[in-house]
């Protein structure tokens, strides 16, 4: 597969401590360079990348021909001006850019490494390591490259890494040396072993290659690498060989380049701008061919008066030179104010988004923040959003809440509407008790105290039987260091509750229970894994009583209780159908009393499975499968998986804009679906598909039955509706049937005659479908031709899970629907694992929550909230998307009103580029007297208010359709500038070619006509701009007023004496305002163009308004009515689009039977065998000395710490369970199942990172599931070993 | 509370809640509602019918009369010596004789009008030198370029004033005469200036400072434009702020006109004497011209306009029936939307429902 990767690079050989051979490979060195300029080069490059801009050139080459004096009819500053000023503004901004890239790439290549050179550890900067180096790493330092694990200082050489900032799972990871390097400790010098292995590529979870060393061979995996991006955490310190370096290592490669962003507008525009050019190429011929046929018929005979150019005599020549000069003259159709505007407006709707209050987060202390400005009107028409899960739409907080112990269900809130229940208070009862914890049921509490046995093994249970590691650094102060957030909460749970899980060994867990210090023996942990879904302890207490624990999927567990708990099973289920309507994450626990007898011959048949080469795994569930019958029930717990506050809402809301919510997450299927459910993207009537085949096949197999049953399902609906849809689902059926070996054929039958119809079949499918789909299944599914299979059924629903997928798939997949859909497409994210997804998608938001600031770096929009997403896309996006496109037909309708006099004006004289207007109302038209007003209507217009967009989602559509600025719209916008600059032009002719001033001198002089047209003109296009207005404020009436009074004051001044005098040639117009502007009939004729121009406008809108409403008209015709009355009474008017919403707000609530088991999530396999063999016992300690003491290398850190100065009030860290909690930032770490994990941290000294960092180490996303079969190798079965 | 910015606690980084940040100014957010835009429209048929009419009625009380003498009776003659360049320096009068059937009453202004004569062409009117007229000196010796080939003669000499439009002045002169009986025949008296703009006469066209100097010395070393048969300093010698750049014929021509087809100011009666001092009596009247303009070049016309004026210029009926129409075209408008409205529009219901 490498193979098909062209460069010449096919394997890589690095040999240890040896850089003259390596250097003959050429290696790229560790040295990162991400910006784009340096001083030298700045200037030159800057410009060439400017002028690729289709526009900018097109304005050099303008000015350019302006510098003929045979052809400029317009003074070069018309345009030289303008242009200078666009080309240095961008200039400046791409320096600053590239200076803060310059800045950060500094920092990371000038960060210090040791680096073992001759034997010596020295300390090199990281651009200076080399392929080949051994470098020495310690806690908590990033990895500088791609390294080979060679040796730790923890056992067996392992060590464990973060790799947040790479693929932005937050649960530690174990790596581990190949055995014979991990003997050799710190005496690394003399190891010369030599690597062979694959060229560098950048797929995070694979590596392949071999260790040659003294004749042997080592096949080194995955698991042996330290990837750079990662931190070294929990282990002192390790070395490694360096592999990959800066641009080759798996970060950078995963990187992608930054691709510059442009709306969709933004390309329109350019087309816009080229096909102007065309029609000005056009004008310009038609008006050469009038100048050629002019000149010989008339021009010929004036040539007494007026001899052609000398070079060439002939009229030919003249025309040639006529053609360049209208291309001049009429090139204001587009001018280069249009993109400087364009840009003003965007910075505008930028720092409204900034100062948005609505969007700030007073938690976290952080407003929203568009980090690129020039993207705002693409937020108005998103169709799709692809969303993280992790941190995005969940706080990656799991909460105890609720239970059913022995039929008893606590936990409820009785009273939703009442006042917020008090927190309970355990500190009285436990002096363990973890403060962060909160539970409101005090039934629960009292049930404890009391001393009720059910309650208390449960409890005792929920304390045993588990992996969490803890710590006790001082008395009492308990940290728990859980493999995942569920685990930690129920063992924290059970820690409140008086069962205080206090330290394990290898072979026994001390415990304190209701404040009495037990010890249990620990005899076997059957461990989790996918299929069982379940995990088991057996363990002897101290009254030597031997007891099988089990927690696991209530549909698993259900099954194998003993047959007397049938009565409490038929509670308890109901209690967990109730449970998991609610969205939260359901375990059952139950227990079996084993006798003496049958653990002695169950360990044995344990112990021969364990020892078993073929098919262990499977003869280990076998014998686990015999002991865990017969299991008394003993209640179900209920976590919850918190979700951001308003999560459930925005996605209501968002779905009724017709947005379509991909979830793209690396969580497993199980977890991604649950949260599905519990924010209301999926519904019990949702009908969900699964795709989690492993082949190509049996993806398209799977693909192609979804989409069968879609239509199916819809016909039913409809009522067979559409015959049409059978024929189509036959030749499927057939076609791809049981004979693979026609396959292929009807296959291509498929590809040829199925798209263009069943597309269209599938969008006009109805119903809620769901596709869930794997991330293996999905490498498939994006693999050439199952893109169209894969988007067409994906498209179709109205939710899409990807789970399990790789930062690149979700890139991938975001480029798909870009390349299939045409649609504007959001990614949104937290993590550093959705950068690519960010920076691929049209517009990338970046949630600056907990995952460190790596995607809020790559995004374009930034805010600490999911929900705010709805206020971005529906109120701001709605907003500049509308405000653009007004801007946009207005600003093409006032140029070509503006221009295309010229063209009329050609007619009459001889077609000899003479301008109707004076050169400096050319120069200040777009500049001074027109742009304000524009520019106050894209920036401030407004239809609706936004609470009313946010009320009817529906006004969102017009800008996912493209509805308000499009070809169509583009065209009526010219045809009512063209019909303004006829009008604008005859009038004034027909009116002044015969008048007089009223003292007899005649009106039809040049100047005279150029003022009243200029007046004309302004007038008209204010008048315009005034209809267009929706929404005048202060500005607006300022900028219009003052643009008027602006061209009068203007024009008054420079055809004043005074400067007359100095520029005589260039203000020749003096005087004639003030002659010309005294003549009634000049106003007369003002008037008349006026109301000429503005009546058929008026009427085509009110007919429009009238028989054609929008939405958003009658939203606005509604709150004007209302505002009109003044009564209350109006509210009931918005009825008809508010049962929109609250249609499916009522089915939220409905308690549907899908039971989901949260047993998937609680647990990582393997981490039992790594706690019976004792292996990672070191960990622990380690952890927390590493703890208290962070030194935070990162310069991540560093930057969030900057972020957050301000964020250190000490938010209440007991009780009150904020609603949102994972915006509390500063002492309280906000990634903290703090409830659960790091209760004890009161009194530990928080270093300014301990907030953010640490409590990283005890969250885990489920981790790929042969995490630690490095570990299970050595020791399997250390568990009996303590038994004996 | 030293300052706003100082905001302490988690809300430091709040944005301002103030009503511009916040999007919330007051604003005033019309819409073109059947209430506001039926009575508009009605309001400005009305408005614009009034003006239509009021207009027409005051241009119906102005007179005008045109005369066309290209070739017109003995013109014919002088035509033909125009077109012959060897002739031209030839001195060529003719009379054309034309009768008024209703006096002119009040002021009667004299233009004289050329058809298809192209004072709009960007290089003719480009080829002026405003710093030239404007008196500098440094532009008196050294014209723009803009004015070439009508810069220099032959000898190197600057022209003043240069370019092709000063080259082009219009130089016909008229002698009005009235007929009062066949015996009687009284000059019409015209007032030959005042008939530029205020600030052309006065800002835009200066002679070069004199100081001690005269007219004529001031323009030495200097030519008159090649079609000139006399230089600046002498187009008017009677009269010395009538002569050199701030002539009033030369300050009229210079004015370019905005169309092929236009007329300028020749002179206004003078009502000082009998029979005029009521304007134009009835009869007939007869001009004799000094024909030296050469149409036939360009295949122009030439004509003599007299013509009275209201407050608001000379005869045009195009703006009044303008007006009119417009009236109607609104009106017709506003009750096709009134209809629509109502029939299809159901009175607005559409925007409820």
């Amino acid at each position: 597969m490498f193979r098909k990767r062209l460069p010449p690079e096919e394997e890589r050989r690095v040999k240890a401590n040896d850089r003259e051979y390596n250097e003959k490979f050429e290696y790229a060195s560790n040295y990162i360079m991400t910006s784009k300029y340096n001083i030298i080069t700045f200037l030159p490059v800057n410009l060439f990348e400017q002028f690729q801009e289709v526009a900018n050139t097109y304005f050099l080459f303008l000015l350019i021909l302006q510098l003929i004096p045979q052809i400029s009819s317009l003074s070069c500053y018309t345009t030289i001006v303008p242009l200078a000023l666009v080309l240095s503004i961008t200039a400046v901004k791409d320096a600053m850019d590239d200076y803060f890239r310059h800045k950060s790439d500094n920092h990371v290549n000038n960060r210090q490494s040791q680096v073992l050179i001759r034997g010596l550890l020295q300390s090199e900067k990281w651009m200076n390591v080399r392929v080949g180096d051994i470098i020495k790493l310690e806690n908590n330092q990033f990895v500088a490259a791609d390294l080979l694990l060679l040796s730790s200082s923890e056992p067996h050489g392992l060590c464990y890494i973060e790799t947040a900032e790479l693929d932005g799972e937050t649960n530690m990871k174990v790596r581990q040396s190949v055995s014979v390097t991990s003997e050799l400790g710190d005496n690394l010098s003399s190891f010369d072993g030599e690597v062979v292995c694959e060229p560098p590529n950048n797929k995070l979870d694979r590596f392949c290659g071999t260790l040659y060393w003294r004749e042997k061979k080592y096949p080194l995996t995955n698991q042996n690498m330290l990837l750079r991006g990662c931190v070294l955490r929990n282990t002192e310190a390790c070395y490694g060989l360096v592999i990959f370096a800066g641009p080759d290592t798996k970060l950078m490669q995963n990187s992608g380049c930054t691709k510059f962003k442009r709306t969709s507008i933004d390309r329109l525009m350019n087309t816009l701008v080229l096909w102007i050019f065309g029609f000005l190429v056009c004008m310009g011929t038609i008006l050469a061919v009038g100048n050629a046929v002019w000149e010989r018929e008339v021009g010929s005979l004036f040539q007494s008066y007026l001899p052609w150019e000398p070079p060439v005599n002939n009229f030919l020549f003249n025309a040639f030179l006529s053609f360049w000069s209208y291309i001049i003259i009429l090139n204001t159709v587009v001018p280069i104010s249009l993109y400087v505007s364009v840009e003003v407006i965007r910075l505008g709707h930028s720092y409204f988004i900034n100062w948005d209050q609505q969007m700030f987060c007073s938690q976290c202390n952080t407003a929203a923040e568009a980090r690129t400005t020039t993207l705002n009107e693409e937020l108005g028409q998103v169709e799709y959003i692809f969303s993280d899960k992790t941190g995005t739409l969940t706080q990656n907080i799991m909460s105890f809440n609720k239970c059913s112990i022995s039929g008893q269900t606590y936990g409820e809130i009785t009273d939703p509407l009442g006042p917020q229940p008090k927190s309970l208070d355990f500190t009285p009862f436990n002096p363990l008790a973890d403060l962060d914890f909160c539970f409101y049921d005090d039934a629960l509490l009292e049930s404890v105290k009391v001393g009720d046995k059910h309650t208390h093994e449960f409890f005792r249970l929920l304390s045993l039987c588990h992996t969490v590691m803890s710590e006790e650094k001082s008395e009492g102060e308990l940290v728990y260091k859980a493999q995942s957030p569920d685990e930690g909460a129920l063992v924290t749970a059970a820690r409140n509750f008086g069962f205080v899980f206090r330290s394990r060994t290898p072979g026994t867990i001390s415990t304190t229970e209701m404040g009495r210090p037990v010890t249990y023996t620990l005899l076997a942990i059957l461990d989790f894994n996918n299929i069982r879904k379940r995990m088991s302890v057996i363990v002897r207490n101290p009254e030597g009583r031997i007891r099988l624990y089990c927690k696991g999927a209530d549909t698993v567990l259900l099954e194998r209780l003993h047959p007397c708990n049938q009565e409490l099973m038929n509670i308890t289920s109901d209690h967990l159908n109730e449970y998991a309507a609610d969205g939260l994450r359901t375990l059952a626990l139950a227990y079996r009393d084993l006798s003496e007898d049958q653990w002695e011959s169950w360990s044995e048949s344990h112990r021969s499975a364990d020892k078993a080469t073929d098919f262990r795994e499977d003869l280990l569930s076998a014998v686990y499968e015999q002991i865990e019958q017969d299991m008394m029930l003993l209640g179900a717990t209920a976590i919850e998986d918190k979700l951001q506050e308003g999560v459930p809402e925005t996605i209501a809301v968002l779905s009724l804009a017709n947005i379509k919510i991909w979830v793209l997450t690396g969580d497993k299927q199980e977890t991604a679906v649950n949260i599905g459910y519990s924010c209301k993207m999926l519904t019990d009537t949702t009908e969900v598909f699964i795709i989690s085949g492993h082949t190509v096949q049996s993806v398209r197999q799977e693909l192609r039955t979804a989409r069968e049953k879609m239509i199916q399902l819809s016909q039913t609906t409809d009522g067979g509706k559409e015959p049409g849809m059978e024929g189509w689902g036959e030749p499927y059926l057939s076609g791809n049937g049981l004979n693979e070996g026609q396959e292929g054929r009807g296959e291509k039958q498929m590809e040829g005659s199925l798209p263009p119809s069943s597309s269209c079949v599938m969008d006009n499918i109805s119903g809620e479908f769901a596709l869930v789909i794997n991330g293996h299944s999905l490498a498939h599914a994006l693999e050439g031709d199952m893109e169209t299979e894969f988007v067409l059924t994906a498209c179709a629903c109205k939710a899409v899970i990807c789970c399990r997928v790789t930062p690149l798939q979700k890139a991938q997949v975001v480029e798909l629907i870009k390349k299939h859909k045409k649609a504007v497409t959001l990614a949104v994210g937290d993590g550093a694992n959705d950068v690519s997804m960010i920076k691929s998608a049209h517009i990338g938001v970046g949630i600056s929550g907990q995952e460190g600031i790596q995607a809020v770096l790559a995004s374009d929009f930034s805010f600490s909230q999911f929900r705010f997403l709805q206020r971005l896309l529906l109120v701001h996006g709605r907003w500049s998307y509308l405000r653009m496109c007004r801007f946009l037909c207005y600003f093409f309708y006032k140029n070509f009103a503006f221009t295309m006099v010229h063209f009329w004006f050609g007619f009459f004289c001889g077609f000899s580029a003479q301008t109707v207007y004076d050169q400096h109302f050319i120069t200040l038209f777009n500049i001074v007297y027109t742009s304000l007003p524009v520019l106050a209507m894209g920036i401030f217009d407004q239809d609706v208010p936004d609470r009313r967009s946010l009320e009817y989602p529906k006004l969102y559509e017009p800008g996912q359709l493209n509805l308000l600025f499009n070809k169509k719209e583009f065209f009526i916008c010219i045809t009512q500038g063209i019909y303004t600059s006829v009008v604008l032009f005859f009038v004034p002719y027909a009116v002044l070619s015969d008048a007089t001033q009223s003292n007899g001198v005649p009106l039809a002089d040049y100047q005279t006509f150029a003022i009243t047209t200029a007046t004309a003109l302004v007038i008209v296009v204010s008048v315009q701009i005034a209809l267009d207005t929706g929404f005048w404020t202060v500005i607006n009436h300022v900028c219009v007023w003052g643009s008027l009074c602006s061209y009068f004051s203007i024009m008054f001044v420079l055809q004043s004496q005074g400067l007359f005098r100095s520029f005589p040639s260039q203000l020749n117009f003096v005087g004639c305002a003030r002659s010309t502007l005294l003549q009634p009939i000049v106003w007369f004729t003002i008037a008349l163009a006026t109301a000429i121009c503005v009546v058929p406008v008026l009427a085509f809108r009110f007919l429009k308004l009238d028989l054609k409403p929008q939405l958003s008209d009658t939203v606005r015709y509604t709150q004007l009515v209302r505002q009109k009355k003044r009564k209350p009474a109006g509210r009931n008017v918005g009825g008809p689009w508010r049962g929109a919403g609250s249609v499916s707000e009522s089915r939220l609530g409905a308690r549907g039977g899908s039971r989901r088991s949260g047993y998937a999530f609680a647990h990582q396999e393997g981490f039992g065998e790594l706690i019976t063999s004792g292996k990672n016992m070191r960990l622990s300690s380690l952890a927390l000395t590493s703890f208290a003491s962070r030194h935070s290398s990162s310069w991540i850190d560093t930057l969030r710490r900057k972020k957050h100065t301000h964020g250190h009030t000490p938010a209440s860290a007991s009780g009150e369970c904020s609603p949102a909690p994972s915006c509390v930032s500063g002492s309280v770490p906000p990634l903290s199942n703090s409830c659960s994990v790091l209760g004890g941290s009161q009194d530990m000294p928080l270093e300014e990172e301990a907030g953010t960092a640490p409590a990283q180490n005890t969250l885990s996303a489920p981790a790929p599931s042969k995490e630690t079969t490095s570990a299970s190798e050595q020791e399997p079965d250390s568990a009996e070993a303590h038994t004996e | 509370m030293v300052k706003a910015k100082a905001k302490p606690g988690p809300l430091a980084r709040r944005p301002d809640n103030s009503a511009f940040k916040q999007q919330r100014l007051p604003a005033w957010s019309p819409m073109l509602t059947a209430h506001t835009v039926l009575p508009f429209f009605y309001i400005l048929a009305l408005i614009c019918l009034l003006l239509g009419v009021w207009l027409l009625l005051t241009v119906q009380s102005t007179q005008e009369m045109k005369l066309f003498y290209t070739e017109a009776k003995t013109c014919a003659e002088c035509f033909e010596k125009r077109e012959n360049v060897s002739l031209a320096a030839e001195e060529c009068r003719c009379t054309v004789t034309f009768l008024i059937e209703k006096a002119f009453k009040g002021d009667v202004f004299f233009y004289y009008g050329l058809k298809n004569f192209h004072q709009n062409l960007r290089r003719y009117m480009d080829s002026r030198d405003d710093g030239q007229m404007v008196g500098r000196k440094s532009n008196l010796k050294n014209p723009s370029l803009y004015c070439s080939p009508f810069s220099q003669d032959q000898n190197g000499l600057p022209v003043a004033p240069c370019g092709a439009v000063a080259n082009s002045i219009f130089n016909d002169s008229f002698t009005f005469t009235y007929h009062k009986s066949a015996s009687q025949n009284i000059p019409v008296p015209l007032l030959r200036n005042g008939i530029t703009w205020y600030t052309d006469k006065n800002i835009k066209f200066r002679n070069p400072r004199m100081g001690n100097l005269t007219l004529d010395q001031v323009f030495e070393g200097t030519t008159h434009p090649p079609y000139w048969q006399k230089p600046v300093n002498e187009l008017d010698p009677d009269d010395p702020t009538n002569n050199g750049f701030i002539n009033d014929d030369l300050i009229v021509w210079m004015r370019e006109a905005a169309f092929p087809n236009f007329k300028k100011l020749y002179g206004v009666l003078c009502r000082d004497n009998k029979p005029f001092t009521k304007g134009l009596p009835a009869g007939n009247y007869s001009i004799e011209i000094t024909y030296n303009f050469p149409a036939q070049r360009f295949q122009g016309r030439k004509q003599v306009v007299l013509t009275t004026l209201t407050w608001f210029g000379g005869q045009n009926h195009f703006l009044p029936i303008a007006y009119l129409v417009t009236s109607g075209l609104v009106l017709l408008t506003a009750v096709v939307l009134t209809v629509v409205w109502f029939k299809f529009g159901k009175g607005g219901q559409n925007m409820v429902e």
